[in-house]
């Protein structure tokens, strides 16, 4: 299990092969990569600022969680931190499971996770100034359709 | 000393996000930020703002000693 916290970009390809390699067992690896959006012009850098070692080690558990939920054989997850472009890659999620229902579910779980819960906070930077980012309302019921289930 | 680190929004207002302070429990830590500014006392206890001491959360006041670490957390967004 990798959770790693990224100051540079990152190639979600060379990822993938990395995460992929040597698994003969598998059956099935599943991604989510996101991406900085431009928003028309509205921002031109995302800044996202983690606290070392405490955001890795909430990640942790949560991911511990999944493997337990989903049986999963393995699970990378990489974030960007610092200011990120347009375009670049903010998150990357690989999961490894016997078969693909448990892979794309636990990616999906992760990520509703990640969105809401995880340690991060995000500044838009555009031509209007600079504004903080809070998870929206479908953000929550995202990550909420996962309790009780 | 504990040390204090602000993050997101909360730097922003306070115009600091790391500092050293003399307290002996998270009450007196807040009671202590909230007299320089007021506004920052609101806001470290404003919804949704989690405190870590030690990087663990805690709820409610803990002790704290000369090498603690406290982090306010305000609503956080990622991915």
């Amino acid at each position: 299990m990798t959770i790693r916290l990224s100051e540079t970009p990152f190639d979600p390809g060379a990822e993938l092969t990395a995460f992929s390699r040597g698994r003969t067992e598998t059956g099935a690896v599943a991604t989510f990569t996101g991406l900085a959006r431009a928003e028309r012009g509205a921002t031109a850098i995302l800044e996202l600022e983690a606290y070392p070692g405490f955001t890795e080690a909430q990640i942790g558990r949560i991911a511990d969680q999944a493997r337990e939920r989903f049986g999963l054989h393995d699970l990378a997850i990489l974030h960007r931190v610092g200011k990120i472009g347009p375009g670049e890659p903010i998150v990357f999620v690989a999961t490894a499971a016997s078969h693909r229902r448990a892979a794309f579910e636990a990616c999906d779980f992760l990520m509703d996770y990640l969105k809401s819960r995880a340690p991060f906070w995000k500044k838009e930077h555009g031509p209007d100034g600079a504004r903080w980012i809070e998870p929206s309302a479908q953000d929550h019921a995202d990550r909420e359709r996962w309790d009780g289930r | 000393m504990a040390r204090v680190l602000l993050f997101g929004p909360l730097r922003d207002l306070a115009g600091w996000r790391d500092r050293e302070v003399e307290a002996a429990s998270l009450a007196a830590l807040r009671g202590l930020l909230a007299d320089e500014d007021a506004d920052l006392g609101l806001a470290l206890g404003g919804p949704g703002v989690q405190v870590a001491v030690d990087q663990a959360v805690v709820r409610g006041d803990a002790a704290l000693t000369a090498r603690s670490e406290v982090a306010f957390l305000p609503p956080m967004s990622g991915g």
